[in-house]
C-alpha cells in the first residue's frame, strides 16, 4: 500500500440511507406534472417558421433550431437537443471506473484525451490517489493536445460556416498531425481511452517527444497563415464583429464558461483559478476579450492555440523520467510477467479485473478547463466498484443555453456564425 | 490591284453556312470548356488547400468531367412532392439556356480567311452588341427565382429571394460601369469596342474604376463567393437547387460555370482588349490570315482563362458576405461610384476634346490613365477607409485589433465576482 488518504466528504445531494450508504438518486421520479410545451410556436403575422437541423451542415451534429423569421431576421429561436442521447451517465452506473473511460471518449469526441484525463482526475480524488510526476506532465500534454484538436476543428468548421473553405483544410491537416501523435501514444485516433485511474494507458513511445517537438515547430506557421487569411479580412471582420454579443453579466448569469465567458471579458480559467495538474507552475496567459461577440471568441480561441503551444513546450522541457502509473495495488494491475508467474500477482490481477478497484464511500468532483469550458465528472460512490451516480458537467450544454439570447434580432446568416462560435459538440450535450 | 476573294465579305449562302458552323463549334467548345472549368476549379482549390484534387479518372484526372457527366445522366431523377411541376422543370432549362445564349455576340478572334470569303469570328454581330449579353444574363435570374419558388422548400425560397434581389441590384452597377465604356468607345458593337481598344489602349487602363465595378458586379451576377448568397451551403444548404437532382441539378451547375465564362469573356472584351494581342499591331493591320485568327483566338482564350482563374482563386480565399452587407455594398457603394464615374469620364472627355487632344493618341491615354490613378487612390485610400472594400481592418483599426488580442495580464477570480 503506497498512498492512502482518507477523504472528508459531505454527501450533499443524496444523503445516507439506513445502511450507511448513499441513496440512489431516483430517476424520473418527479414525473411530468403538466403537458410538455408545444414544440412549434404560434406565428405572428407574416412570419415564417424555419427548421434548422437536426440534419443541417452548420449545426455541428444533430442540433435542431426552430427559428421564427421575419424576412430574414430571427424573431424567436427555440433550440431542441437530445437527438444523440445515449445514456452515458446511466451506463456508467453499471461499469467499473476504468470501464467508464471509453464512454468519456465518445461524449466530447473532439477532446477525448482531455476527457479521459478529467475523468481520471475526478476518480483519483475519489480514490485518494496522488499520481506520479511523469504522469502529471504527460496528462498536461494530453489535455493541451486535445485542446489544440478541438480548437482546430472549431476554427475550421467556423470558417466553413462563414463561407471560407480553405482554412478548414489547413486546420484539419494540423489536426491530422496531432492525431498521429495520439495514435502513436494510445493506438487510437479519435477514441483514445488514454488514461486509467492512477496513471495512463501507457508511457509515450520512444521518439514521441521528438515528434511533438517537430509539431510544435511547424504548427505556429500554419496558425500564422490562418491568421493572415482571417483576422484582418474585411469580410470576416464584418461577419463577426458585433454579432451575438454577451455582456459579462449575462455571460455569468447564463453560466457560460471557457472561451465564451472569457470573450465577454470575464477572466476565469480553471487552469489558473482552480489549478490542477500543476498548471499553476506553467507560464501561460489567458486571453480575454472585451466585446463578447463572435469576433472576440474567435480571437480568444485563436490565442489559446498559441498558448497551448507554449504550455506544451514547457511540458516537454520538464518531462521527468520515472514510472507513469502510481504504485498502488488497489488500482494498478501487476506487471504481466508477474501475473503469469506468481500466484499472488495472478490473484491480484484476477480480482482487479473481475471486481474492479473499490473507492471509499464518498463523492468527488474535479473541474478542468476543457476546450469548451469548465468540465468535470462528478462521482458518488457507495464503496462498491461501480459508481452510484456518475455525472458529466458539459460546458457545451450550458453554453448552448444562451443561443436564443444571442441570435434573436440577428439575421439568419448570423445564426450560423453564432452557433459556430459557441463550439458545441452534440455528443457532450445529449450524452 | 486584284481583289483577293479570301479578304472579301462572304456571299449570302456561305455566310449562312458559316454562321451555322460557328454556332456548332462555339457551342461544342463552350460546353467542353465549361466542363473542364469544373475540373479546373477542383484542381485549383486542391492546390490552394494542399490537396491533390481529382486524379483517379484518366491521366491527371482529365476524364473526371466525363465521369461526372455520365453520372449525372444516369442518376435517378427525384421529384419532391408538392412541387409546381411545370415551373420546377422549366427553371433549370431557363438558367441553362440563358447562360449559353449570352455568348453569341462576343468576338473571339481576328477574321478568318476562307475560299468563300472573310469570316468574322463572332456568331452574330448584332447591332445592339453589349446590351444583348446584359439582357440575357438578367433573364437568367428567372431560372433561379422559379427554381426557388417552385421547389416548395423554405431554404430554396430564401435562396431564390436572395438571388433575385442580389442580381437585380448588381445588374444596375454593372450596367452603369458598361455605360462608361460605351461613352468612351462611342459604340455598342463589341467588334468595334475591340477594334478601338486595339488602336487606343485597353479600357482597363483608360477606365480602371469601371473595370473594378464591373469585376465586382460580375462576381455578384454569377453568384460566386464572396457573393454566393443564393447557395450559401452552410446556411441554406445549396439554396435554390436543394431539391434538384441528376441532370436538372447538373444544368444549374453548368449554368453557373457558363455564366462565369460569359462574365470573363465580357470582361476580356470590354476591358482587356478582346482578342487584341498587346504591344503589337500585327494582329489588327494588314490582310487577314489563318495564323492571325488562331493567334488572336489563343490570346482571347488566355485572357478568359486568367479571369476564370481569378474567379476560382477568390472563391477559395474569401469568406461570404452577409445578405444585408451585400445589398449595402451594391446600392450604397457600387451604384454611387459607377454614377459618379460616368460624370467624371464624360467631363474628362469633353475637356480633352476642347483641348484638342485626339482620341486614341498617347496624350489621351496618358490623361485618362492619370485620371484613373487619382480616382482609384481616392476610392481606396480616402473614401473607402473603414468601409467595405478596403483590403484589411475595415471596421477595426490596427490598434483595436491588437488590444483585443492582448492577453489579460491581471488575473481575477469568479469567486470575487470581479468583472473586467
Amino acid at each position: 500500500m503506497a498512498v492512502t488518504k482518507t477523504i472528508e466528504v459531505a454527501l450533499s445531494t443524496t444523503g445516507l440511507g439506513p445502511d450507511g450508504r448513499p441513496i440512489r438518486i431516483p430517476l424520473g421520479a418527479e414525473g411530468l406534472t403538466s403537458a410538455p410545451p408545444s414544440l412549434e410556436p404560434e406565428l405572428e403575422g407574416e412570419h415564417m417558421l424555419i427548421n434548422i437541423g437536426p440534419q443541417h451542415p452548420a449545426t455541428h451534429g444533430v442540433l435542431r433550431l426552430v427559428l421564427e423569421l421575419d424576412g430574414e431576421t430571427v424573431v424567436r429561436c427555440i433550440p431542441h437537443v437530445g437527438y444523440l442521447h445515449c445514456g452515458f451517465e446511466k451506463i456508467g452506473e453499471y461499469r467499473q471506473y476504468n470501464q467508464i473511460i471509453p464512454w468519456t471518449d465518445r461524449e466530447d469526441y473532439l477532446n477525448s484525451m482531455g476527457n479521459n484525463v478529467a475523468f481520471a482526475l475526478g476518480a483519483e480524488r475519489l480514490f485518494g490517489i496522488e499520481i506520479t510526476a511523469r504522469c502529471t506532465v504527460l496528462r498536461v500534454m494530453a489535455m493541451e493536445l486535445s485542446r489544440i484538436i478541438s480548437h482546430l476543428v472549431w476554427l475550421g468548421t467556423t470558417c466553413i460556416d462563414i463561407g471560407a473553405f480553405t482554412p478548414f483544410l489547413w486546420c484539419f491537416q494540423e489536426r491530422e498531425n496531432v492525431y498521429k501523435l495520439l495514435e502513436g501514444w494510445t493506438g487510437a485516433r479519435l477514441t483514445t481511452s488514454g488514461s486509467r485511474v492512477g496513471g495512463m494507458i501507457a508511457d509515450v513511445p520512444s521518439g514521441w517527444t521528438d515528434g511533438l517537438r517537430a509539431f510544435l515547430r511547424q504548427f505556429p506557421k500554419t496558425l500564422d497563415e490562418v491568421d493572415r487569411m482571417l483576422t484582418r479580412n474585411a469580410i470576416w471582420v464584418g461577419r463577426t464583429v458585433g454579432i451575438g454579443v454577451m455582456t459579462p453579466e449575462e455571460a455569468i448569469n447564463y453560466g457560460l464558461s471557457g472561451p465564451m465567458l472569457r470573450a465577454s471579458g470575464v477572466a476565469y480559467d480553471v487552469r489558473k483559478d482552480v489549478p490542477y495538474l500543476d498548471y499553476e507552475t506553467y507560464d501561460f496567459d489567458v486571453p480575454v476579450g472585451t466585446n463578447g461577440d463572435v469576433y472576440d471568441r474567435f480571437l480568444v480561441r485563436f490565442e489559446e492555440l498559441r498558448q497551448s503551444v507554449r504550455i506544451l513546450e514547457q511540458a516537454l522541457a520538464r518531462l521527468p523520467e520515472g514510472p507513469v502509473d502510481v504504485d498502488d495495488p488497489r488500482v494498478i494491475l501487476p506487471p504481466k510477467h508477474k501475473a503469469t508467474s506468481e500466484m499472488e500477482s495472478m490473484i491480484h490481477h484476477f480480482k482487479l479485473v473481475m471486481e474492479g478497484p473499490r473507492p471509499p464511500i464518498g463523492e468527488a468532483y474535479v473541474p478542468v478547463e476543457s476546450p469548451k469550458g469548465e468540465k468535470g465528472y462528478y462521482f458518488v460512490s457507495d464503496g462498491t466498484a461501480k459508481p452510484v451516480r456518475w455525472r458529466i458537467r458539459p460546458p457545451s450544454y450550458v453554453n448552448l443555453s444562451a443561443i436564443p439570447r444571442m441570435v434573436e434580432g440577428h439575421l439568419l446568416s448570423d445564426v450560423i456564425a453564432i452557433n459556430a462560435s459557441i463550439d458545441i459538440v452534440m455528443g457532450e450535450i445529449d450524452r | 490591284m486584284p481583289l483577293d476573294p479570301m479578304q472579301l465579305e462572304p456571299a449570302f449562302w456561305p455566310f449562312l453556312i458559316a454562321t451555322v458552323v460557328k454556332m456548332l463549334v462555339v457551342f461544342t467548345l463552350y460546353m467542353v470548356v465549361v466542363a473542364y472549368s469544373t475540373l479546373a476549379e477542383r484542381k485549383v482549390s486542391a492546390w490552394i488547400q494542399d490537396r491533390h484534387g481529382p486524379n483517379r479518372v484518366g491521366p491527371w484526372g482529365l476524364f473526371q468531367v466525363l465521369a461526372d457527366g455520365v453520372k449525372n445522366f444516369v442518376k435517378e431523377e427525384s421529384m419532391p412532392g408538392d412541387v409546381n411541376r411545370p415551373t420546377f422543370l422549366l427553371a433549370p432549362a431557363i438558367a441553362f439556356t440563358m447562360a449559353l445564349t449570352a455568348w453569341a455576340v462576343i468576338p473571339f478572334g481576328a477574321p478568318l480567311p476562307t475560299p468563300w470569303g472573310k469570316i468574322d469570328l463572332i456568331v452574330a454581330d448584332a447591332p445592339i452588341g453589349v446590351l444583348y449579353p446584359l439582357a440575357i444574363t438578367s433573364l437568367g435570374v428567372y431560372g433561379i427565382v422559379l427554381a426557388g419558388w417552385s421547389s416548395n422548400n423554405k431554404y430554396s425560397l430564401l435562396g431564390g429571394l436572395r438571388a433575385s434581389a442580389q442580381m437585380v441590384s448588381y445588374e444596375v452597377a454593372m450596367g452603369l460601369s458598361v455605360v462608361a465604356v460605351l461613352l468612351l468607345m462611342g459604340n455598342v458593337s463589341l467588334p468595334q469596342v475591340v477594334a478601338l481598344q486595339a488602336a487606343g489602349g485597353w479600357n482597363v487602363v483608360l477606365l480602371s474604376v469601371a473595370a473594378f465595378v464591373f469585376m465586382v458586379s460580375a462576381f455578384a451576377e454569377t453568384n460566386r463567393v464572396p457573393f454566393d448568397m443564393a447557395e450559401a451551403e452552410s446556411e441554406l444548404i445549396a439554396g435554390y437547387h436543394s431539391e434538384y437532382s441528376a441532370m436538372k441539378f447538373s444544368m444549374f451547375f453548368i449554368a453557373e460555370y457558363a455564366n462565369m465564362l460569359t462574365a470573363s469573356a465580357m470582361f476580356a472584351t470590354l476591358f482587356l482588349g478582346g482578342w487584341d494581342i498587346p504591344f503589337t499591331d500585327w494582329d489588327t493591320t494588314g490582310p487577314a490570315t489563318v495564323a492571325k485568327a488562331l493567334a488572336t483566338f489563343a490570346i482571347f482564350a488566355a485572357k478568359i482563362g486568367a479571369f476564370m482563374l481569378f474567379f476560382i482563386w477568390i472563391r477559395w480565399t474569401l469568406p461570404r458576405f452577409r445578405y444585408d452587407q451585400l445589398m449595402s455594398l451594391g446600392w450604397k457603394f457600387m451604384l454611387p461610384v459607377a454614377l459618379a464615374y460616368i460624370v467624371i469620364v464624360s467631363t474628362g472627355m469633353l475637356l480633352l476634346d476642347i483641348a484638342g487632344v485626339t482620341r486614341g493618341s498617347g496624350a489621351y491615354l496618358l490623361a485618362f490613365l492619370g485620371l484613373n490613378v487619382v480616382l482609384m487612390g481616392l476610392l481606396f485610400v480616402i473614401l473607402d477607409r473603414g468601409r467595405l472594400i478596403s483590403p484589411a481592418s475595415s471596421r477595426l483599426d490596427r490598434a483595436r485589433v491588437d488590444r483585443l488580442r492582448a492577453v489579460a495580464a491581471g488575473r481575477s477570480s469568479i469567486a470575487a465576482g470581479e468583472v473586467r
